[in-house]
């Protein structure tokens, strides 16, 4: 039983610093000066949140939230490949 | 909740591991709002995507080793992909930056070469 307490509250606490890494990158990204502050922080949410996705699943103790965690890094590695190709050229794909 | 069938030294080293983790994003995004200018801070959220990343997957395919009973290594696969794609992403993101502080003619761009 002293596992499952340490196992609940020690990545309760992982996950509550990672919902506040979160919290700060999308600071930078509604304020951040420019357009690539703003992708740069959208990338950390991403990235956080696939963090915290994973840490869920440490928790919960299921396997399904990997595939949750990794459909989150591909998207987050294609929306922020497009968005520094149109920050370059102004289009996408050329 | 079924963390129960878990060692109490898997535990230890599950939380250990996350928290690690954990804390070294913590730290990246708070050097994402604590640096000056973009070309000091694209280096902070690294920390979360290298060494974060590692110690969660480590953390991760510990719990599920040690529950099921047998190797579980697919957590390696979001190592193995973020390795390779941020680097990618870093670099294109850079380079998009130089490029429009160059044609705006900031001070802070980096020097042609």
């Amino acid at each position: 039983m002293s596992a499952t307490l340490i196992l609940a509250y020690g990545l309760g606490l992982a996950q509550g610093l990672l919902v506040l890494a979160m919290a700060l990158a999308a600071w930078r990204a509604l304020r951040g000066p420019r357009a690539q502050d703003r992708v740069l922080g959208l990338d950390t949410v991403y990235l956080n949140g696939m963090l915290t996705i994973m840490v869920h699943g440490l928790r919960t103790g299921d396997g399904l939230s990997f595939e949750a965690a990794f459909v989150i890094a591909l998207l987050g590695f294609a929306a922020t490949l497009a968005l520094a190709k149109f920050l370059m050229h102004g289009e996408v794909i050329q | 909740m079924t963390g129960a069938d878990v060692p109490l030294w898997v535990a230890c080293l599950v939380v250990a591991l996350a928290l690690g983790g954990a804390g070294f994003s913590l730290v990246g995004a708070i050097g994402l709002i604590r640096l000056r200018t973009f070309y000091e801070r694209v280096h902070a959220p690294t920390l979360g995507a290298t060494l974060g990343m590692a110690l969660i997957v480590a953390a991760s395919v510990v719990y599920f080793s040690a529950a099921e009973g047998r190797p579980v290594l697919r957590d390696l696969l979001i190592g193995l992909f973020l390795t390779v794609t941020t680097p990618v992403t870093l670099i294109l993101l850079g380079r998009a930056a130089t490029y429009r502080d160059r044609t705006e003619g900031n001070a802070d761009a980096p020097p042609d070469p």
